[in-house]
């Protein structure tokens, strides 16, 4: 397939998918209204909201956290329910590979990213004391996606290795704790030591740091990298495997 | 002649069973392949085999040459979906776009449309098709593409006889314009109306495989039913069981069968005429493995 005849495919694939997606708004709306509320009601009324620091930190752990349901949901739940469909053996009997398909589906997730991050980013500006230089943006940027490559990775786990009822089971068990200890909705300097400790071994900790280091400029824990690369690297071989496996809906 | 497709030894285990069991098969091209079997016999996997939308467990599959499951060798398959599992929030002209995006020089959208009975409905969201109208589009996006080679699994199942007769048509249109097609099912009736050759599967073996007219001769389709002391020797019976008077004769051609009851004037009562399905024909197949080659 040359190049041209692949980038073609990839745009028809994310728009196809894209239409399919809004035309049932309510997903749309629930995945990206759920970090924006949270930021309204948790946040926004507490003193802190007006200490720059901590209110940037707070709308990042948010917005990490619309990426991660994104991740789990959009591509873990999303690619279960697909899969079971005798629609998906269809497409895969086009004259097209993976490639195409799965960026589409990257670049379909990362408009819903968007969707999610656009009100957060606007209510952090207009309610609280949280600032982005612009001088911070790309690193911004940047930060978003090492943290969310884990976390896209793991929902492609689940989304290729499980039926729609566990992926969905997966998802929801895997979401809250990996937010609540990664420190996104409460900030770690609360956690107990213990739960410190714990919670900088999690992707969504690691992603945290970074994000957070990047949009407030506090320095880097050390082990953040490391940490992130580390699950990165075994989430990545997981989806790939998953992947690879994949068969559609499997019949016994 | 060119081989389309193929398989050499192909064999598909889920867990312990076979669902296609060493299966070799050469599809040339221009022909109209009937594969028939009853549930379970393996017709769905051995597609899915040539679509690459599986690996066999052992063996080979080729399609046009390479391998199915490389994107390239399935620039000239048309496929349907199986069921009617088509995106319900897409429009009907958008699932036709989108497909037909995916090849070279695609039928036009109302072209295809208007073929296959669905023209005034390109806007419609495909959900709130009918049942025939969902079977209609999964049958034409095979053709989107214009394929050399069309796979249909069980096209016509859940229509009604005048929607049947028009896929039908369909199909042999495309065929008489050189494609080549691979279809299954599992009324004897579809296979008889379009195949050139039947592929005869069960339990994930190939029992026949010849020339339409050979393989309706071998195919013990006739039940025979009658109530007698004696019967006479009769030739053309396949299987034959008793109880009491009652005898139950499996037959290709039941209208022999009865003129020499007549003929040979024992008397005999109740005489019963039926169609097999096509398990109870399939019985009588798989007792005996006799292979016809094409």
């Amino acid at each position: 397939m040359s190049a041209h005849g692949a980038l073609q495919l990839t745009r028809t694939h994310a728009r196809y998918q894209f239409t399919e997606t809004v035309r049932i708004p309510i997903a749309v709306i629930g995945t990206s209204l759920f970090p924006a509320l949270s930021l309204l009601f948790f946040v926004v009324p507490q003193p802190f909201a007006q200490d720059p620091v901590a209110a940037t930190a707070a709308a990042s752990q948010l917005a990490l956290f619309a990426v991660m349901s994104v991740c789990l949901f959009t591509y873990g739940v999303g690619v279960a329910e697909d899969r079971a469909l005798p629609w998906d053996g269809y497409l895969r009997t086009l004259p097209v590979g993976s490639g195409p398909r799965l960026v589409g589906r990257l670049l379909n997730g990362l408009g819903f990213v968007l969707l999610g991050l656009l009100p957060v980013a606007l209510i952090a500006w207009l309610l609280t004391a949280a600032t982005l230089p612009p001088s911070r943006l790309a690193f911004t940027a940047g930060a978003l996606l090492l943290a969310g490559t884990p976390l896209f990775a793991l929902g492609i786990t689940i989304g290729y290795s499980l039926s729609t009822k566990a992926a969905l089971a997966a998802a929801q068990s895997l979401l809250l704790p990996l937010a609540f200890g990664g420190g996104l909705f409460l900030p770690p300097e609360t956690f107990p030591s213990w739960l410190d400790d714990f919670s900088t071994w999690l992707p969504t900790r690691a992603g945290r740091d970074l994000l957070v280091s990047a949009t407030t400029g506090e320095t880097l824990p050390g082990t953040a990298p490391v940490v992130l690369l580390g699950w990165t690297l075994l989430f990545g071989v997981l989806a790939v495997q998953a992947y690879r496996r994949d068969e559609g809906r499997r019949f016994r | 002649m060119e081989i389309v497709a193929r398989t050499i030894g192909a064999t598909r285990r889920y867990g312990e069973v076979a669902a296609v069991d060493s299966v070799s098969l050469d599809v040339p091209a221009g022909q109209l392949l009937g594969l028939l079997g009853p549930n379970g016999a393996g017709k769905t996997t051995l597609l899915q085999l040539l679509a690459g939308l599986r690996r066999p467990t052992s063996g080979t599959v080729e399609l046009f040459g390479g391998d199915p499951r490389n994107a390239d060798s399935r620039r000239r398959l048309g496929c349907t979906p199986q069921e009617t599992g088509l995106p319900p929030t897409l429009r009907v002209h958008e699932v036709v776009d989108f497909v037909a995006r995916h090849f070279p020089d695609p039928v036009p959208t109302s072209e295809l449309l208007e073929q296959f009975g669905l023209g005034g409905s390109d806007r419609r969201q495909t959900g709130g098709l009918s049942g025939g109208q969902k079977r209609r589009l999964t049958v034409a996006l095979a053709f989107v593409g214009r394929p050399e080679l069309v796979l249909l699994d069980e096209p016509t199942t859940g229509l009604d006889v005048d929607a049947r007769h028009a896929l039908w048509a369909a199909v042999r249109r495309y065929h008489q314009g050189g494609g080549t097609v691979v279809l299954t099912s599992h009324y004897l009736e579809e296979v008889e109306a379009l195949a050139e050759r039947v592929v005869v599967l069960d339990r994930g073996r190939i029992r026949i495989d010849g020339p339409l007219d050979d393989v309706r001769s071998l195919v013990a389709s006739r039940r025979v039913r009658v109530r007698a002391a004696v019967l006479p020797e009769l030739t053309g019976v396949e299987r034959g069981s008793r109880a009491g008077d009652r005898h139950e004769l499996w037959t290709a051609d039941s209208d022999a069968l009865v003129r020499q009851l007549v003929r040979a004037q024992v008397p005999f009562r109740d005489l019963e005429v039926s169609t097999a399905t096509l398990e109870e024909a399939f019985l009588v197949l798989t007792a005996t493995p006799a292979v016809v080659s094409p």
